[in-house]
């Protein structure tokens, strides 16, 4: 394959997983709402087109059409960067995840990755850590005091919960003794769901770690205190408006999206179907692309219920009770389980 | 495609630091050295060192400057006041400055002997990097982190210094009173 080549079926792959993403943002608001509806026993919106499926769209053009404001005694260079950097970077991590059958395209080509990178799994973790500046920057630079605590919040939340992240993920990465995510989940695929990470590879207390980290991660409720809304009137983002504000709106759910995608990945299989090598792959060249697929966005589906229902059912946690939890609790679980990896895989 | 990368994220390293040294107002000067620290990753990339640079990226660009961000943002810093500087930092600092250079460059001079680490097109896999990081170079890296140790040994005793002292301070208050009321 020339460069030329190459490099137009790149841009081809990130617009498409680009649009992809962003309608599955736009509809995972309304999938929200909805369930969050008949939580509370009401309908939800139902509206606009079909079961309201139309909402989206409709948001999203208000959001467009809305008077930008920005407020006199703000720090401008760092207010516009904020909601770019912070949607900026919950879209690109999603580059490095694999979500189909690897060299199905023409010519070898892996038509469903951006990019198959050795480090896939330490890429994500850093782009995260970026986005972080996102959050921290718009409270500082929005000269108000509830941004301020909602960042300062979010930045020491994210200091915490990250490090019992990382740790949980090793875990993962001793049992597959990979960093590349493909790989990953290919030494998951033999028997479906007995060698799946979390029951053949006895990872569930690092799944467990990495659900309560990544709610914090993603400033999910019931650990969404940078923009506890009883107390700090919306935190971080108080101070944008219009399109500023639904980026960082965007962005919380892209990140959401991406947090479904790695458990998927690292815990759950990744595209590979639960029953293993019991049924026999489609001979069908197009059933045997969309097969995984289809695998794969039911994972990642179940995992955004999951998230959304905990969000239906408890309540936000003190501040002093998330960070003890954090460094209590999490922290030494997290290393446990590495010790505890470790043991089992030198002596089994 | 190597030479082109190293140029621009070499030139990014280099804006990011004459920056941070010329902006006065801290949170800018933070925002730079995240550039500095994320070009110098792409930079051990572009040598091959691919835990290395992610492993950098994480640490210093991530964790890191999220705390000098969050020290900044907690103090609410205002801008540095401008000084001319003072007479002996220019009288002396100027010659000390070329004395350093004159020494490193002496340094890597004498050090060419020693081969070159040239921009490659192979990666030092995490596994090729920590079999010499746990045999051959086992001893640095213990030590390295016992060095780690000490310094969060000497934090936690800062802290509980300071929080003995807090305990004291009810008696501390109590005392200006007491005078007061006689």
């Amino acid at each position: 394959m020339t460069i030329l080549q190459f490099f137009l079926w790149s841009v081809l792959k990130v617009a498409v997983v680009t649009v992809v993403m962003l309608l599955g943002v736009a509809y995972t608001v309304l999938l929200e709402r909805k369930l969050v509806g008949r939580i509370q026993n009401r309908w939800g919106p139902n509206r606009v087109g079909p079961f309201g499926l139309l909402q989206p769209l409709v948001d999203g053009a208000k959001s467009f059409l809305k008077e930008d404001m920005i407020p006199a005694g703000v720090y401008k260079p760092l207010y516009v960067l904020a909601p770019v950097l912070s949607l900026g970077c919950a879209l690109i991590s999603i580059g490095v995840v694999p979500f189909g059958e690897p060299k199905t395209g023409p010519g070898g080509l892996d038509l469903f990755e951006i990019s198959n990178v050795n480090i896939g799994l330490l890429v994500i973790l850093g782009i995260t850590s970026i986005g972080v500046y996102g959050i921290a920057l718009a409270g500082w630079s929005s000269n108000n005091k509830y941004s301020l605590l909602g960042s300062l919040r979010s930045s020491a939340q994210l200091i915490s919960y990250e490090l019992a992240l990382g740790l949980s993920l090793v875990g993962v990465v001793l049992v597959s003794q990979s960093f590349n995510l493909r790989v990953i989940v290919e030494k998951q695929a033999e028997k479906g769901i007995v060698t799946w990470n979390i029951f053949g590879g006895f990872q569930f207390v690092a799944f467990f770690i990495y659900l309560m980290a990544a709610y914090a991660e993603t400033n999910r409720s019931p650990f969404d205190l940078p923009e506890a809304e009883s107390e700090l009137a919306g935190g971080y983002n108080i101070e944008y408006s219009s399109m500023k504000f639904a980026m960082f709106f965007m962005a919380e759910y892209a990140n959401m999206i991406t947090v479904g995608c790695v458990a998927t990945l690292l815990f759950f299989g990744g595209w590979t179907s639960p029953f293993g090598n019991l049924i026999d792959p489609p001979q069908n060249v197009f059933a045997h692309a969309l097969f995984p697929m289809f695998w794969f966005v039911g994972k990642v589906f179940c995992f955004l219920c999951l998230y959304v229902w905990v969000r239906g059912t408890l309540p936000r946690f003190r501040y002093d009770q998330l960070m003890r939890f954090g460094w209590r609790f999490l922290m030494p679980l997290a290393i446990l389980n590495i010790v505890a990896t470790s043991l089992w895989l030198a002596y089994r | 495609m190597h030479l082109v990368l190293f140029l621009v994220f070499a030139g990014f390293c280099l804006a990011g630091a004459i920056n941070l040294l010329l902006q006065s107002h801290p949170i800018n000067s933070a925002l730079s050295l995240i550039v500095v620290m994320a070009s110098l990753a792409v930079l051990y990339l572009l040598l091959g060192a691919e835990f290395l640079a992610a492993a950098q990226f994480i640490v210093y660009a991530g964790a890191i400057m999220v705390l000098f961000t969050f020290v900044v943002m907690l103090l609410n810093a205002g801008r540095e006041e401008r000084t001319l500087g003072s007479r002996a930092a220019r009288t002396i600092g100027f010659p000390a400055v070329v004395a350093i250079l004159a020494v490193l460059a002496t340094v890597i001079l004498h050090l060419q002997g020693m081969g070159t680490a040239g921009l490659s097109q192979g990666i030092t896999t995490t596994e090729e990097l920590s079999t010499v990081l746990f045999t051959k170079l086992l001893l640095p890296f213990e030590v390295t982190s016992v060095l780690i140790l000490i310094a969060i040994l000497g934090a936690v005793a800062l802290a509980r210094h300071g929080h003995g002292e807090r305990e004291e301070t009810p008696a501390h208050h109590e005392t200006p009173e007491r005078t007061v009321a006689k």
